[in-house]
């Protein structure tokens, strides 16, 4: 038989299309257009072509920002899942401890971002913060506004403390959906922990840890208000991350048009991320599908 | 190969209860047995089914044959060593589960590898072990393959091969294990199980609410009921004989009659009517009925007469020893029919041949033959041939 075919159909669309006009394709279309016109005043532009794109690429100073940005993130997946799955592991799987255990580990997801950038610059504090002085008083040198790789590792522990938990929830909920029977053929089989972790549960984990590997990711590669509470992205340019860069190229400097140019950019590369990730993680498991 | 023993073993899932004072006796206060404490004894090589309905124990007690579940009352024993306190992967057993679990990272032969690569056995005879255990198993075209996305029959096959791979296993459990297969390949795998068996001769232990997986698969087949084994026997036994009402009717389609009766002058008395019984059974089942009376105060002891509808006789009309029954409903079965009849206010079941004529508002006469009837006093057969 043969498909019906009924142009009203698309009358059914459009209420989707509406929307995702209006909150997606309509500011994303007037950043585009910022990116190829010089503003010159609120009446005044011209027209630049791809000037602006050709300016922020050769900058050296972006540069700098993508090059940490992509150590950041990579540096945060490597210790976020493995920790995360770890700490999942490790979890009681019943009773009252495993309520009271998961609510603890969720208390740090439930603080706004910029509190929990005050927190760490008080906790970092060589003077009176709890961290600051424990680590002075053990006789490493340690002040995170002076000293480039302390601010950076006060950031990424920071971000480690703050998001870790989503991932342990994560991997946690992935590992309550393995059946109890998996486990017990394991047994059977004599199976080691460690084999029943590389053969049993860390298989069944992929789809989570997919999602966890896409949030962590694109969450961290956007990272802003914590830097910018805890050291304004200081010292120098230590801890200057790409959306820092970004909001001082067009709050800070009033450059509307290579602050556009950038934004494509930057949404290109994040797109490209977490498109290869996503890709690797869901063909292995096609190959094994297969 | 191995004779395994379950001395006292029982399993409550609930915690002890706590010995509060004067707790004994007192409702709540005796411990919910899943399986209640009970002696059985597998022997090498045989082939045991555990058949009974869902809930009542089955599963429960493969685990604790097995070591996935430590009984909280009794000893386990495999080839005289008591190995109660031992965990599964000492205990040299293999479990089939329900749902096949199959390492799907690896390759069938992987698999097929893993509980040897985990016991450290060397790589030579890994590659042996696969290859004959494959071959069983029609698995070898497929050794290379990755374990995922397989058919159901397939991963049972293969979680079975796990099982037979282990030259040292005593015993093989298998836990349903043919639930989730479609019907015209179970016949298949259950063939395929019995020529393992025959040929290798582990102990079998099979645990099914599906009678005739039971039957056909089994030399003797273990019938439990809420926590407790209510017979045990060769399939013939469980259908001529049956030791409980539950057995009367759970084995069998449709199962045992079981009419409600009274005794009198050597005979039963159902709804009215006349069904002598054997001297011997008559004997006896007046002694239990007089000994539950004094025993229990709660009053009569239920009794029930119990023939197999395959096994009532029809008769000409007014035949000696027989019984009137009328014609309710008709069965149409193929080569067969069921006839169910109304007998004073009671039902029964009749099988009758293809050719003999039978419609509903017929009167039937019947004769339940004394050999194959049997009086059931509170739901136990009365023994015919000895003691109780």
């Amino acid at each position: 038989m043969e498909k019906p075919f009924n142009n009203r159909a698309w009358l059914l669309v459009v209420p989707v299309l509406v929307v995702v006009a209006f909150s997606a394709v309509i500011p994303l279309m007037t950043v585009v257009n910022y990116s190829v016109q010089d503003i010159l005043g609120p009446d005044q532009h011209v027209f630049v072509g791809t000037e602006w794109f050709r300016k922020v690429l050769r900058d050296p100073e972006l540069h700098g920002a993508l090059k940490r940005q992509i150590v950041y993130s990579l540096a945060v997946l490597a210790i976020e899942l493995p920790l995360g799955v770890g700490i999942a592991l490790a979890l009681p799987m019943r009773g009252r401890a495993a309520s009271a255990s998961l609510v603890v580990l969720a208390l740090p997801l439930l603080v706004p971002w910029n509190v929990v950038g005050t927190i760490w610059q008080i906790f970092g504090r060589g003077d009176i913060g709890l961290l600051g002085v424990a680590v002075n008083r053990m006789g490493v040198h340690y002040n995170y506004t002076a000293d480039a790789a302390d601010a950076w590792l006060t950031v990424l522990a920071m971000d480690v403390w703050h998001w870790t938990p989503l991932v342990a929830l994560l991997a946690y909920a992935g590992l309550r959906a393995i059946p109890e029977a998996f486990y017990q053929a394991a047994r059977i089989d004599g199976a080691s922990s460690w084999a029943t972790f590389r053969f049993i549960q860390l298989p069944r984990l992929r789809g989570v840890l997919t999602i966890a590997v896409l949030l962590r990711f694109m969450d961290s590669f956007m990272i802003y208000t914590e830097p910018f509470v805890l050291t304004g992205g200081g010292p120098g340019n230590a801890t200057t991350f790409l959306s820092q860069y970004l909001t001082r190229l067009a709050v800070g400097q009033f450059d509307l048009g290579p602050a556009a140019a950038f934004s494509l950019v930057y949404f290109l590369v994040v797109l490209l991320f977490s498109y290869v990730f996503y890709t690797a993680m869901t063909s292995a498991a096609g190959r094994e599908a297969r | 190969m191995a004779r395994i023993e379950l001395r006292g073993v029982g399993h409550s899932y609930a915690p002890p209860p706590a010995r509060a004072g004067g707790g004994r006796g007192g409702p709540g206060g005796e411990t919910k047995w899943a399986v209640h404490p009970l002696e059985l004894v597998w022997r090498d090589g045989g082939a045991y089914a555990l058949l009974g309905p869902s809930g009542c124990g089955k599963t429960t007690l493969l685990n604790v044959i097995s070591g996935l579940l430590r009984p909280s009352a009794g000893r386990v024993l495999i080839d005289g060593t008591d190995v109660t306190a031992a965990p599964p992967e000492v205990r040299n057993i293999a479990q089939v589960f329900q749902f096949p679990v199959i390492y799907d990272t690896m390759t069938v032969a992987e698999n097929l590898a893993f509980p040897l690569r985990n016991r450290g056995v060397p790589r030579a005879e890994i590659q042996a072990r696969i290859a004959d255990v494959a071959s069983i198993l029609e698995l070898t075209p497929d050794l290379r393959r990755r374990a995922s996305g397989l058919s159901a029959d397939m991963r049972q096959r293969i979680s079975l091969g796990r099982g037979l791979v282990r030259k040292d296993v005593a015993a093989i459990l298998l836990d349903e294990p043919l639930t989730v297969i479609d019907p015209h390949v179970k016949w298949q795998l259950r063939r395929k199980l019995k020529e393992v068996h025959e040929s290798l001769k582990p102990t079998l232990v099979y645990v099914t609410h599906d009678q005739v997986e039971a039957l056909t698969l089994a030399d003797q087949v273990v019938v439990m009921n809420e926590g407790r084994v209510v017979q045990v026997g060769t399939p013939q036994e469980l259908f001529e004989r049956p030791a409980h009402t539950f057995v009367g009717y759970f084995i069998g389609s449709p199962g045992m009659n079981l009419l409600a009766c009274t005794l009198e002058g050597g005979a039963a008395i159902v709804d009215g009517q006349r069904v002598p019984i054997a001297e011997a059974i008559y004997a006896r089942a007046e002694r239990a009925v007089r000994d539950a009376e004094d025993g229990a105060q709660a009053g009569r002891a239920e009794l029930r007469i119990g023939v197999r509808p395959e096994l009532v006789r029809r008769v000409a009309e007014g035949g000696e020893a027989s019984v009137r029954a009328e014609v309710v409903q008709v069965e149409e079965l193929g080569r067969y029919r069921i006839a169910t009849a109304r007998l004073g206010a009671q039902i029964i079941k009749v099988r009758l041949s293809e050719e003999e004529p039978v419609a509903a508002g017929d009167a039937l006469w019947l004769e339940l033959p004394p050999r194959w009837t049997t009086i059931y006093v509170a739901g136990r057969a009365v023994a015919a041939d000895g003691g109780e």
